[in-house]
């Protein structure tokens, strides 16, 4: 059984029809990636997982009980965590004071554990612990926000384009974690990307969606080497 | 910043001067004296002169004390670059410009009080004292929260400086250049930090604003006046139930503002307010309407009464412990009382703060969709906030009510809703040592010009300017984190 099923999803923003029936599965230890244009829809499918906007029809199970129904403080408890597009870390609140949020819904008992394995992910924060999050870079707040997703040790991780907006040396950083998150946690990830170069050559199945509809799917790689995607999203495109 | 030229130091002095004579001439060159002819107007222009100079040589002086700065950085800089430590080379100069920002407060005092040139200079030095020792103390304490690496003798002076304004606090009815009047005031100082760190939950820490904070106030005020009017219970009893009974209305005003953000939640928080006061006001049968509730009786020690008459069924305090009667004993009472509650909540405050449902409250601040994400429930955030941060309302009310011994609709009215959120913001959201700095401002600044009535809320108004220009993140801007860990064990 799939850990998060999908099926003929279609959610609207009032008259505007965002997904038209979106199919999607990902297993268990599976990274599975979301490209396509800015307005595909891809950002509405992560956040109608987690619950907010509710799909008008359409089925979602993850781990076998819906989740349709549920607000997203409720998903949360389940076990899907979300890095939201743009980081949304708390400014004023200290590094530190971020990741102890983070594990809101985690086991006190595992919480120094956690810590420790953020903090060896990406050293960096260990050194900003007592800082105010918000003068933290791009490329640090973006560490911060998937560590504090981590923090709840969660079973399915959504990642809302962690690029968005970080210099390539950075970026090429947070994809080493992330395939490095996948391998040795066995994390399942759910990520959906604009830089669909690196976002493919890592993940072990793709989608691409257009219009709120998916028109293609299959392995990474192979994605990676189909000529429509080159010609819609990668050609001339930034590696 | 480059150092700036002469002329155009002095072209920009005479644009501030010549501002300076265009707002003088109407507010300071002419004033009415009402004769037998009715209102004349006189005019004073040397005093004018006097204004646009000052305004002129202060204005020039600022610049010049600007390029002092601009060249100590800029060495500074060379050597390092540290921006924590930037600012804190020109405290010495900023001292002494707010110091002299400041010191136009009492000089106005002053004038019209008819001082003398000596006393005013008197007043200025002082001024300036107060000035500059304020903004040293900021400049040490605040880099020493910021920076880590002195975070010890920074945690160390604010809690000297805590305990001893707690002792200050503890002693103040005890002292013996404590009257009526000190102890009065000081009471007065007490219930407005109360509400100040009630209305510093919802709006300092969850950052939902309210405008009708004194709705809180008023329920638990009416809570123990009613209680004790219709069914005889005494302060000891109604001060929890008053505190239940308003966060039972904050959860009723949190109920349908959970999806109101900004603008909107204003409106409705400030109608809270406005609908709690009249219906107060027209609910004739309850509450006595525009007549109030009298004979609110007086909160006893363990059943000792400070009355010089007790009634029935109580003992007095003088006869009981054998000290002489003295009408001042229960506002030392009352006086303590207040300070307790307000240590309690602060505590309280400041414990939940490192509590998940606290640090939940800062985070739904800074972040809503990040908390939904994170398994936050912000329904139950807001509810909690809004409930807890009405029973210090409620908690507050009563013991005005006890105080007071009398209430009417009159005392809650939007003004003090207003007063209460100058307080939180001034004194820096969600900063609980700013709380109380700035309800001693709030509530002493009007105090002190109690002789210039007519002139007091210009002051006020002055005074709150310059405090938002200075510090437009309030006295104390900069957050506390609720967890710091010994960096040497890192």
């Amino acid at each position: 059984m799939s850990l998060l099923q999908l099926t003929g999803v279609r959610t609207n923003y009032g008259p505007i029809e965002a997904l038209r029936g979106v199919d999607v599965t990902v297993e268990q230890g599976e990274i599975v990636t979301l490209i396509g244009a800015n307005g595909a829809g891809k950002s509405t499918l992560l956040m109608t997982i987690c619950g907010q906007p509710k799909p008008a029809a359409g089925s979602i199970v993850f781990d076998g009980r819906s989740i349709v129904d549920l607000p997203p403080h409720e998903t949360a408890k389940l076990g899907i965590a979300q890095v939201p597009e743009g980081r949304r870390i708390f400014p004023r609140m200290t590094v530190f004071e971020n990741l102890q949020l983070g594990a809101t819904l985690g086991d006190p008992a595992n919480f120094d554990a956690d810590i420790a394995y953020c903090f060896d992910l990406f050293p960096i924060l260990q050194k900003r612990r007592d800082q105010r999050a918000g003068t933290l870079s791009g490329g640090e707040q973006q560490m911060l926000a998937i560590s504090r997703a981590l923090m709840s040790r969660p079973r399915l991780l959504l990642l809302d384009e962690p690029s968005l907006g970080l210099a390539p040396l950075i970026i090429r950083r947070i994809f080493d974690v992330i395939a490095d998150l996948n391998k040795t946690r066995g994390m399942t990830i759910l990520l959906v990307e604009q830089n669909a170069y690196h976002a493919l050559k890592l993940a072990h199945r793709a989608y691409v969606l257009a219009q709120g509809q998916v028109v293609l799917q299959g392995a990474g790689p192979e994605l990676l080497a189909n000529p429509e995607v080159r010609a819609a999203y990668l050609e001339g495109g930034a590696h | 910043m480059a150092t700036v030229a002469l002329p155009t130091r002095l072209k920009d002095a005479a644009i501030a001067a010549g501002l300076a004579l265009v707002l003088a001439i109407p507010f300071i060159g002419l004033f009415t004296v009402s004769t037998d002819q009715g209102l004349v107007v006189n005019s004073r222009w040397s005093w004018v002169a006097w204004a646009v100079g000052l305004v002129f040589a202060g204005r020039l002086l600022l610049g010049a004390g600007r390029d002092a700065l601009a060249a100590r950085a800029n060495r500074k800089n060379n050597e390092h670059i540290d921006l924590t430590n930037h600012h804190k080379n020109n405290r010495i100069l900023r001292g002494i410009a707010i110091g002299f920002v400041v010191f136009i407060v009492p000089v106005f005092f002053l004038i019209y009080g008819g001082a003398s040139g000596i006393q005013i200079i008197l007043a200025l030095v002082i001024c300036l004292l107060i000035g500059f020792f304020l903004d040293i103390l900021g400049g040490f304490v605040l880099p020493a929260l910021k920076k880590v690496d002195r975070s010890s003798v920074g945690t160390r002076l604010t809690r000297a400086f805590m305990v001893a304004a707690l002792l200050f606090a503890v002693t103040l009815p005890f002292m013996p250049y404590s009257d009526r009047y000190i102890i009065d005031l000081g009471t007065t100082v007490l219930i407005y930090i109360l509400l100040g760190l009630g209305l510093n939950v919802t709006v300092g820490l969850a950052g939902l604003l309210d405008l009708g904070f004194v709705a809180f106030y008023a329920i638990g005020a009416y809570s123990f006046a009613l209680l004790s009017k219709f069914f005889g219970l005494d302060f000891w009893v109604c001060l929890p139930l008053s505190g239940l009974i308003a966060a039972g209305f904050g959860v009723l005003l949190s109920l349908p503002i959970l999806r109101l953000r900004g603008d909107y939640l204003a409106i409705v928080t400030l109608g809270f307010g406005e609908i709690t006061r009249i219906v107060i006001l027209n609910w004739q049968g309850l509450t006595g309407g525009p007549n109030g509730v009298s004979g609110i009786p007086r909160p006893g020690l363990f059943g000792l009464s400070f009355e010089r008459r007790p009634p029935e069924g109580m003992v007095s305090f003088h006869e009981v412990t054998g000290i002489g009667f003295s009408g001042e004993h229960r506002l030392m009472f009352l006086y303590l009382i207040v300070l307790a509650l307000v240590c309690l909540a602060a505590w309280v405050i400041n414990r939940l703060r490192a509590l998940p449902v606290g640090r939940a409250w800062e985070a739904l601040r800074e972040d809503e969709i990040a908390c939904r994400s994170l398994g936050i429930n912000p329904t139950a955030s807001k509810v909690s906030a809004y409930a807890i941060g009405g029973m210090m309302g409620g908690f507050a009310g009563c013991f005005f009510a006890a105080r007071q011994g009398f209430v009417s609709p009159e005392s809650f009215g939007f003004i003090e809703s207003a007063l209460i959120l100058a307080i939180v913001v001034l004194g820096g959201m969600g900063s609980q040592v700013g709380v109380v700095i700035a309800a001693l401002f709030i509530v002493m600044l009007p105090e002190l010009g109690r002789e210039f009535a007519d002139y007091r809320m210009i002051v006020f108004g002055l005074a709150m300017i310059t405090i938002m220009v200075w510090r437009p993140g309030g006295l104390l801007s900069t957050r506390v984190p609720t967890v710091k860990l010994d960096q040497k064990g890192a």
